[in-house]
């Protein structure tokens, strides 16, 4: 019973560990990946950590400023996730495929 | 229901606002303002899209010249009392907004301008790309007010998702899609590290306000300074990639290229501002006492984006190319003013915010001028902008060539144009604050890239003898440079700026270094 308490035990800390993590993993999948729509899933990705991390403050520090700050996340992911699915169709009409290797037009 | 509520009122107190003081906010919303009616007439009048066309740009220019006034009257308001805050420590009044909305709102106007004969040529749609500028401008300028983390991320977002749709705008030519998208990627990326930025500078403080930071981090002594640095880093890196600074500037040549000339013009001159603001607020202002922790990297920064700047437009073929490799070198020139930023703020020396600020005003008129020539030189399609296209132009069209040849001269820095008078500045101000190496660099970088811009000068005065010879053989010959009104006046206007800062640089010093002055307390 104690070692499940002890398992159980969380800390602000670790949502903060949490976060970085899932940042981390956002931001490497972003660089490495080709697929433009797992690019963009790697934004969210990036985004929710932030929401994470800024909630996990917010509690550590009894501020509610933090979780207000997610609030404005949300909202602006949304409208990103808008604009940048709308250029990803755009594309796909032209050349049936969006791969970052096809986008390759401008470069030297 | 009524119960209920009696007994949740003394437990949940009325929810505290800020008052809104509208002057502060007028220029924003007169702008926000003029955009969303362009929008609603757009989709409400649908017989007569000449009226929609030519209302619009009534609109337009109604709500900048409004925001414009507004602006004035909160420059002499800032003049009489000083900077202030208001909206709870949200917003400042002071001369660093008022000068870098100035600016935005002038690239604004003159993107409007070099945006009408393109419009019209390429068939595109006017209203759209009149709210979509006038949005984006809105952006920008609340990002020049921002005293708190949260409102310059969403002004940030505000700003930049205008932009991706803007450079996406041409919608029917690949490269222009293409760019939008390679923007979209990349700004989101800054953007979320720009944002976990915040949230570290947050944890390790307890307030996103910028105000709120510099009074935490002079009250108290952080025993673990991991967080905050960690913070700064990401807030560095996450405003770099929008100021275009190397090494974070690898989406600059190729959204410069694909996206239309105009939307280049305009991103260029006006990104710079917006976010150079920011980055002078925020590490000028709340991080000042952590200077010695900053000053090493944005050294490196200044240097790096010199160095791309420099070297890699030297082996450009493409004009567009080559004037946004240019960009990242002028980057690197405002970065020596952020570098020594309160260094010089005592005596007769000029601080580096002043020089900063006055460099930004200079390379917004600069860069709008060049790429007003290079979207004149521009055939359907917004193509013609190799540097083969400009062989031999100033023999065929000798006004076009000297402008360009004028806007080139001043980002090279050659005396009588402003973009000398700027780059002087920033070095004075790096001399003045002991920082000779940074100074040197930026000489040897200036020096060099007076190559590159003389490639191009060359380049127009040289004979084009393909073309003579063509012409000799009875072939057709190019097709003749139009210069349409909206451009024309847009070139008039920069290059007269161009000089008149250049002869007369004084008076515009003067108002820059007093905007450094008149900071929100």
């Amino acid at each position: 019973m104690t070692l499940v308490a002890g398992l159980f035990d969380i800390s602000t800390q670790h949502y903060f560990v949490v976060g970085a993590l899932l940042f981390t993993i956002g931001a490497v999948g972003l660089l490495v990946r080709k697929n433009t729509i797992v690019m963009f899933m790697c934004v969210e990705l990036m985004l929710n950590a932030v929401n994470l991390t800024f909630v996990a403050f917010s509690k550590a520090l009894d501020d509610a400023a933090g979780q207000a700050a997610v609030f404005f996340t949300l909202i602006v992911a949304a409208a990103e996730v808008a604009v940048g699915l709308a250029i990803i169709v755009a594309i796909f009409r032209r050349r049936q495929g969006v791969t970052a290797d096809d986008i390759d037009l401008l470069k030297g | 229901m009524t119960a209920w509520l009696a007994v949740a009122a003394p437990i949940l107190p009325p929810i505290a606002t800020p008052r809104v003081d509208w002057p502060t906010v007028a220029p924003v919303v007169a702008m926000f303002g003029a955009a969303l009616a362009i929008v609603l007439l757009r989709a409400l009048v649908r017989h007569s899209r000449r009226l929609v066309d030519t209302t619009s740009v009534v609109l337009a220019f109604a709500g900048m010249a409004t925001a414009a006034g507004f602006l004035f009257y909160q420059w002499h308001l800032v003049r009489e009392t000083g900077g202030y805050q208001t909206f709870a420590g949200a917003v400042a009044v002071d001369g660093l907004a008022v000068f870098v909305q100035a600016i935005v709102l002038g690239a604004c106007a003159l993107g409007v301008l070099l945006g009408l004969g393109y419009v019209r040529r390429e068939a595109l749609e006017l209203p759209e790309l009149l709210a979509l500028l006038l949005l984006c401008t809105t952006g920008m300028m609340v990002m020049a007010q921002a005293n708190d983390l949260v409102v310059v991320f969403v002004a940030l977002e505000v700003f930049s998702i205008a932009l991706y749709v803007l450079s996406a705008f041409d919608l029917r030519r690949a490269e222009s899609q293409e760019a939008g998208l390679k923007y979209f990627v990349l700004g989101a990326f800054s953007s979320a590290i720009f944002l976990y930025g915040i949230a570290l500078t947050y944890g390790a403080t307890g307030t996103t306000s910028l105000t709120g930071i510099a009074t935490f981090l002079a009250g108290n002594t952080l025993t673990h300074t991991g967080l905050l640095l960690a913070g700064f880093a990401l807030l560095l890196v996450g405003l770099g990639f929008k100021v275009a600074a190397a090494p974070f500037h690898m989406w600059t040549p190729d959204v410069y290229e694909g996206a239309p000339t105009p939307i280049t013009a305009f991103m260029s001159a006006a990104t710079k501002a917006a976010a150079f603001g920011a980055l002078l607020r925020i590490f000028a202002g709340s991080f000042q006492l952590y200077v010695s922790d900053w000053r090493p990297v944005v050294f490196g920064l200044a240097v790096a984006s010199l160095v791309v700047g420099t070297v890699a437009a030297a082996v450009q073929t493409d004009v567009k190319r080559m004037l946004a490799y240019s960009s990242i070198g002028h980057a690197g020139f405002v970065l020596i003013g952020l570098q020594v930023a309160n260094a010089g703020a005592s005596g007769n020396r000029l601080p580096g915010t002043a020089a900063a600020l006055f460099y930004l005003l200079v390379y917004a008129v600069m860069a709008i001028g060049a790429f007003g020539v290079v979207q004149v030189m521009t055939q359907r399609g917004d193509t013609h902008h190799a540097l083969s296209d400009y062989r031999g132009l100033a023999r065929t069209e000798p006004a076009i060539a000297g402008l360009l040849t004028l806007f080139l001269l001043a980002q090279t820095g050659v005396p009588l144009t402003g973009g000398f008078v700027a780059k002087l500045a920033v070095f004075r101000s790096a001399v003045d604050a002991g920082q000779y190496q940074l100074a040197l660099i930026g000489m040897l970088a200036a020096v060099i890239s007076a190559f590159v811009y003389l490639r191009l000068v060359i380049t127009m005065y040289a004979p084009n003898s393909d073309a003579e010879n063509a012409a000799a053989e009875g072939a057709e010959p190019a097709p003749r440079v139009r210069i349409d009104p909206g451009a024309g006046i847009a070139l008039f206007l920069t290059a007269a700026a161009v000089l008149v800062l250049g002869v007369m640089p004084n008076w515009t010093l003067d108002i820059a270094h007093q905007a450094t002055q008149l900071l929100a307390k």
